[in-house]
C-alpha cells in the first residue's frame, strides 16, 4: 500500500495508546509521502513522552524534504507542553500534506484540542493506532475505550483503524497477525474499517491473506546501541 | 507467557504490584512520571493504596509511617527528587524499615535536564543522608531487569529490613522493550514482628524510631547495621561479564552505557580487537573482589570506566577494586548526553594503544 493510498485526505493526524508506534508510522508516512512526490509536513505534537519523538529524526526528514514542525528549540527537552505555532501553516497551506503526530492517550491528544474548529473546516482524518502487544490496549475493549476517550478529548471523529502491532527488535509476522485480529475486533466494537497493517519489509512474504493492505515500514526510532 | 512490550517506568510500577506492595506514595517528575501515573489507576485496583504526595519529601516519610506499621512501601522519583527524600531514607535506614525506593536518574546538578543521567551514584551508593547507613542499590540495563529486580527489591528489604534502591536512567524508563514476566527466587523472609500494628496482645509495645539520645543505645544501632552490611556484601554481590575472557581492555559499565558498550563490544571484535564489559548489577555491595580477580588476570592491558556522569563516580570504586594493578581510563558523557558506541569504540582503541 503506498503513502498516498493511507493519506486520502490532505491532513493525516495519529493517535494512540503510547508506545503503539505512532511515531515510527509518522515518520513513515512523511518519508513515503515525500517520496511518492508531496510537499510534506510532519507536526511533532508528542507533549507527553519526553525522548523517543519524531523530533530527533529531523536531520533525515529534512533530507528527504520533508518539514518538521515541532516545539521551539528552547522547548525540546523542556518538560512544557508547548504547541508550535507554526502548526498553523498546515492547516492553513493547502497546498501542502500535513501528518500530525500526537502524544500518546488523551492526555497527549489534548494538545490538538484547540485547533479543533479549524482542523473541522480542513480536509482531515484521524486514524487510531493499534498495537496488540502494548497491555493497556490490547483488548477490543481497552483499545475501543481509549479511542473513545481521544475522540472526547478532540472532538474529532475518528476514521480508520491502523494495525502497528509490533515488539521493537523482536516483532514476527504472528504478531502483526495478532494485532491484526484485535483491530479486527475493535473494527467490530466501533464500525471504524481497518485501513492497513503496518510490516517491516522483511516481514511482508509472511502477511499474504491479510483483511487489509500492508503498507511497508522501514525502522527510523532507533535506541542508541541499535 | 509470550512476551510484551512494555515501557520502563510502566514495568516499574507493574513489578512492585505483582510483588505485593501494599502503599505507593510519589510525585510526578520526568522521565520517571508513568511510575505515579500507572500506579494511580493500577494499585487500587489490586487492593493497595496509592497517594499522589504534596511533595518528595512528604512522600519518603508517608512511607517511613507505612513501612512501620508493617506494609510493603514503596516511592519513585527523579534526582532532584531523590535527593529531597535523602533525609527520609537515613531514618528508614536507622529505624530498620524494608522500603523500595526508585530513582530514574536524569542529568545534573541542580534540576539539570530530563535526559538520562547517572549522577547519582555516590549518592546511591554512599547513603545519600546523614550517618552510617548503606542501602542496596541494583542497577538494572534492560527493562527485563528492571522488572525482575523491583519485584526482587521487596524481598531483599524484608530480608535485610533495609531501604533497597533500584537506580535506573532515564532511558531504561522511557523506553519500550519487549518482556516477559517471569517469578523471582524465592527468599525465607522473616515475620515482621516488629511492625508498629497494633499490640495484639504482646506484653510490649513495638516503637519505630531513629532517635537514640543513649549514646550507648545508638552505638549498639550502629554494630547492629554494620554486621547487616557485612552480611549483605558476603550474599548480595551481583555482576555480569561479556566477552571477558581474553579482554585486553575492561571496559567498566553499569544500566544504558553498558548497553551502549555491547554494540561497541561486537565492533571492537570485528576488529580483532579483544574488547569485554564488567558489568556491576549491585552497585552496593560493589563487585569488587570479581573485578578486582578479573583486573589481575595477564590479558587484561587497561581498563576503561564509561559513566553518564561528568567526573566519574562509579570510576572511584573500579580504583578501590583494582588497587592500581592496571591503568584506569575514563569516558564520560553527563548532562543528559548519552556516550556513543563510536565514542566507546574511540575510547577502547587509544586506551589500549596508550597502555602498550
Amino acid at each position: 500500500m503506498t503513502a498516498a493510498g493511507i493519506c486520502t485526505r490532505r491532513i493525516t493526524i495519529l493517535t494512540g495508546h503510547y508506545g503503539t508506534g505512532k511515531t515510527e508510522f509518522a515518520v513513515n508516512l512523511a518519508l513515503s509521502l515525500a517520496a511518492e512526490g508531496a510537499q510534506v509536513m510532519l507536526a511533532d505534537l508528542d507533549n507527553v513522552n519526553p525522548y523517543f519523538r519524531s523530533r530527533e529524526r529531523k536531520a533525515l526528514l529534512e533530507e528527504a524534504g520533508v518539514r518538521l514542525i515541532a516545539a521551539p528549540q528552547a522547548c525540546v527537552d523542556a518538560d512544557v507542553p508547548a504547541v508550535p505555532a507554526e502548526l498553523l501553516t498546515v492547516l492553513e497551506d493547502r497546498s501542502v500534506r500535513g501528518v500530525l503526530d500526537i502524544g500518546g492517550d488523551p492526555a497527549g491528544a489534548r494538545a490538538l484540542a484547540r485547533f479543533q474548529p479549524k482542523l473541522l473546516q480542513e480536509d482531515c482524518q484521524l486514524l487510531y493506532v493499534l498495537n496488540a502487544n502494548r497491555p493497556e490496549v490490547r483488548t477490543a475493549e481497552t483499545a475501543a475505550a481509549c479511542l473513545r476517550a481521544i475522540e472526547q478529548t478532540t472532538g474529532l471523529t475518528c476514521s480508520a483503524l491502523v494495525n502497528n502491532t509490533h515488539l521493537c527488535g523482536e516483532t514476527t509476522a504472528a504478531d502483526i497477525r495478532k494485532g491484526a485480529a484485535l483491530a479486527a475486533a475493535v473494527s467490530r466494537e466501533t464500525g471504524l474499517p481497518v485501513l492497513c497493517h503496518t510490516a517491516e519489509k522483511r516481514l511482508a512474504p509472511g502477511l499474504t491473506g491479510l483483511d487489509a493492505p500492508v503498507f511497508p515500514i522501514t525502522i527510523h526510532m532507533k535506541k542508541p546501541w541499535e | 507467557m509470550a512476551k510484551e512490550l512494555w515501557k520502563g517506568n510502566e514495568a516499574i510500577a507493574e513489578a512492585a504490584i505483582r510483588a505485593g506492595c501494599d502503599c505507593f506514595f510519589g510525585y510526578p517528575i520526568t522521565p520517571q512520571s508513568e511510575v505515579p501515573e500507572y500506579m494511580s489507576s493500577h494499585l487500587p485496583k489490586a487492593g493497595g493504596v496509592f497517594v499522589q504526595s504534596e511533595s518528595e519529601v512528604a512522600a519518603i516519610n508517608m512511607v517511613y509511617g507505612a513501612a512501620g506499621a508493617g506494609m510493603r512501601a514503596m516511592t519513585s522519583s527523579s534526582s532532584p527528587g531523590i535527593s529531597l527524600k535523602q533525609e527520609g531514607i537515613t531514618y528508614l535506614a536507622a529505624a530498620e524499615l524494608p522500603c523500595v525506593i526508585v530513582n530514574v536518574m536524569r542529568g545534573g546538578p541542580g534540576l539539570g535536564t530530563i535526559q538520562p543521567g547517572q549522577g547519582d551514584y555516590f549518592q546511591a551508593t554512599r547513603g545519600g543522608g546523614n550517618g552510617d547507613y548503606r542501602t542496596v542499590v541494583l542497577a538494572p540495563s534492560n527493562v527485563q531487569e528492571t522488572a525482575d529486580f523491583v519485584q526482587e527489591a521487596f524481598d531483599i528489604a524484608d530480608q535485610y529490613r533495609s531501604p533497597v534502591v533500584v537506580l535506573a536512567d532515564g532511558l531504561i524508563g522511557q523506553m519500550m522493550e519487549p518482556i516477559e514476566w517471569r517469578p523471582v527466587p524465592k527468599r525465607p523472609l522473616p515475620a515482621k514482628d516488629w511492625a508498629a500494628s497494633g499490640k495484639k496482645g504482646r506484653d510490649h509495645t513495638n516503637v519505630i524510631n531513629s532517635l537514640f539520645l543513649n549514646p550507648e543505645e545508638c552505638d549498639a544501632l550502629n554494630r547492629r547495621l554494620t554486621a547487616k552490611y557485612a552480611e549483605i556484601e558476603k550474599n548480595e554481590v551481583r555482576w555480569d561479564t561479556a566477552s571477558c575472557e581474553d579482554a585486553e581492555v575492561l571496559i567498566t559499565a553499569y544500566g544504558t552505557p553498558a548497553r551502549i558498550t555491547l554494540t561497541a563490544l561486537d565492533v571492537l571484535r570485528e576488529e580483532g580487537i579483544r574488547a569485554g564489559l564488567f558489568r556491576p548489577v549491585t552497585l552496593w555491595p560493589f563487585p569488587e573482589r570479581a573485578l578486582r580477580d578479573l583486573a589481575a588476570e595477564p590479558h587484561v592491558k587497561v581498563i576503561l570506566d564509561v559513566e553518564m556522569s561528568s567526573t566519574g563516580q562509579m570510576l572511584d570504586d573500579v580504583r578501590l577494586a583494582v588497587e592500581g594493578r592496571k591503568p584506569i581510563r575514563y569516558l564520560g558523557r553527563a548532562g543528559g548526553i548519552m556516550p556513543t558506541v563510536e565514542e566507546i569504540i574511540e575510547a577502547a582503541k587509544t586506551a589500549l594503544k596508550e597502555a602498550q
